[in-house]
């Protein structure tokens, strides 16, 4: 079995999850990586979008910033901010993928603040962006992040960006676009869905080397288990041979 | 819709007067004259801006911004003023180091994308002294465009249901065709707006290469518009490319030639961002006496933009960049 660190693990599933032909928004840093990889194994005709207009550049290495340069670098379009948002909520764009410091177990994501007082945050992060958009109007919003019961809570200090909110149908009565929402929650110890009633995280398979118990001893709320839990398929030579050479080859991302 | 269905409404304040007829009654007096806008960046931000006006800076943080002017602001020490942090990111840094702003709407702040969080922006926010209204990036584009559109108010599918919404001024209505449920966001018309362009003549007319961002929206929502600019062309060229056109002259109240003006910033096709310098800010950031003597070197102890880049390695630098930007360093 090829040896692998956590960070290329989680690149490595999120790009299997983009299929050949879908779009996608992605940030800086691991997503863009997810998307580069899977272009150069299974989907060359991914359609990677940044919010700042770059769309479908053939990226000659990764962005420091999502309206750099090489975002729009041979790029099918130098558009607008405006211009991609707007292409989200019309329904043109599949994926996205998040971070955040918090998500609760219907996938809401904090990325703003610690504390409780709004007017004067105990801790205060670089807030939405362009975060709480692509929740909203993208098809499926994926997340990766290291695993821990800190970070998985049930009491989540600021919904920064939707996932299905109170659960059950809160998501779509809140007016948010009908069918979208979280997706998958890529981990260095899981792969999560949400449970389609509930709409409360489900584990779906677990990575090597990690327990049930690990998987649920990290995460601050109780999850759902699939009724068949299987093996995380770790990562193959060829990608992680992708990843490291073409991808991210001064360790920008994956040396994290 | 029989169905009664509960609107709710954001509970943070709203900094700007969305009012439609009373942006049309500014606009209604602003010069459509084609005369010579060029001007010094000193003259620009001592006429242009007030203390306590609203500010908004083009392009998208550490690129394409219009360096000269922000830190003019910094030097000419503007107070009370409100800003829109749409993807502000070293932009917001400078602001932060003079204290000029203190009411913000907030998209992205704080962070310098990939190169990580200010310490310094971080504390500022942190202190309470700034009032804070949350709105994301498509919502400041689409309060721009409401604005550009002479609107008050444009609907979209966005932030309902999360806090972003709870602290922010929007509003929830109703579709009257469809029953379906939007929220409302309010026209955002700022009084002031700085934007680097590629080029532009001495009227305005602009050229724009690369993402637009929001500035074309920026440029007609804003009362008073100042173009920096890599180089000015001749009106011939803007004539014989009509179409390309970005930004007409009638939005545009002032034009200052500020070659590599977006320094420390991406400047696209042009010269890449100076990520050494930008992390020396975020270094110095974490130690007050270093952030002090930075401040003090960098921007009050520097004449004007030029000194600021002569400073940080002048041309010589600029064509590294430039090296990188156009990936021949690889070569």
């Amino acid at each position: 079995m090829a040896d692998y660190n956590p960070m290329e693990l989680m690149i490595c599933v999120a790009a299997r999850n983009l299929e050949d032909g879908a779009t996608v928004v992605v940030g800086t840093g691991a997503p863009c990586a997810a998307a580069m990889l899977s272009q150069k194994t299974h989907s060359p005709n991914l359609c990677i979008m940044f919010e700042a207009g770059g769309v479908a550049p053939i990226l000659p290495s990764m962005p420091i910033s999502v309206g750099d340069s090489r975002t729009f670098h041979r790029a099918i379009m130098a558009s607008s901010m405006p211009d991609i948002m707007e292409t989200c909520q019309r329904g043109m764009v599949d994926y996205t993928f998040l971070g955040g410091a918090q998500i609760d177990m219907y996938g809401n994501i904090n990325s703003t603040m610690i504390g409780d007082n709004h007017a004067k945050p105990k801790v205060h992060f670089h807030g939405s962006g362009g975060a709480n958009d692509l929740a909203s109007l993208c098809w499926r919003t994926m997340m990766m992040t290291i695993q821990d019961a800190k970070r998985f809570t049930d009491k989540i200090n600021y919904i920064t960006s939707p996932g299905y909110l109170q659960g059950g149908n809160s998501r779509y009565e809140a007016g948010l676009p009908k069918g979208s929402g979280p997706y998958r929650i890529i981990t260095n110890m899981s792969i999560m869905g949400f449970e389609e009633e509930s709409k409360r995280m489900k584990v779906l398979s677990i990575n090597p080397g990690y327990s049930r118990k690990d998987v649920q001893d990290n995460c601050g709320f109780e999850l759902l288990w699939a009724d068949k839990i299987t093996d995380t398929d770790p990562p193959h030579d060829n990608e992680l041979r992708i990843l490291r050479e073409e991808v991210d080859p001064q360790r920008y991302i994956i040396g994290r | 819709m029989s169905k009664a269905v509960e609107l709710k409404q954001g509970q943070n304040q709203l900094f700007t007067d969305p009012d439609a007829d009373r942006a049309r009654e500014f606009f209604r007096h602003k010069s459509r004259a084609m005369t010579n806008k060029v001007t010094t960046v000193e003259e620009t931000v001592k006429t242009l801006i007030k203390d306590g006006d609203y500010i908004a800076i083009g392009g998208f943080g550490a690129n394409r911004i219009p360096t000269a002017i922000i830190h003019e602001i910094v030097r000419q020490g503007k107070k009370h003023l409100g800003f829109a942090g749409h993807t502000s990111t070293h932009d917001f840094q400078v602001l932060v180091a003079g204290e000029c702003f203190d009411r913000l709407d907030i998209a992205y702040i704080i962070g310098l994308e990939a190169r990580g969080l200010s310490p310094a922006a971080r504390k500022y926010i942190e202190s309470g002294k700034v009032k804070l209204t949350e709105w994301t990036n498509a919502t400041l584009s689409w309060r721009l465009k409401a604005a550009a559109m002479g609107l008050s108010f444009l609907p979209a599918r966005n932030i309902m249901g999360t806090d972003t919404f709870k602290y922010s001024a929007a509003k929830e209505i109703i579709c009257p065709f469809t029953g379906q449920k939007y929220v409302a966001h309010p026209a955002l018309y700022p009084d002031f707006a700085a934007i680097h362009v590629h080029e532009c003549d001495v009227y305005g007319n602009a050229h724009v290469y690369g993402a637009s961002v929001s500035d074309q929206d920026l440029a007609k929502a804003s009362k008073r518009v100042v173009l920096t600019t890599e180089k000015i062309i001749s009106t011939e060229k803007i004539r014989q490319n009509p179409e390309g056109t970005f930004i007409p002259f009638w939005c545009v109240d002032a034009v200052i030639e500020v070659p590599y003006g977006s320094y420390p910033g991406n400047m696209p096709y042009e010269y890449f961002s100076d990520e050494e310098h930008l992390r020396e800010w975020l270094k110095v950031e974490k130690d007050e006496t270093e952030y002090k003597k930075f401040i003090e070197k960098q921007i009050y102890g520097t004449k004007n933009f030029y000194e600021y880049l002569e400073l940080n390695g002048g041309i010589e630098k600029i064509m590294k960049l430039r090296a990188i930007e156009l990936l021949t360093d690889r070569q």
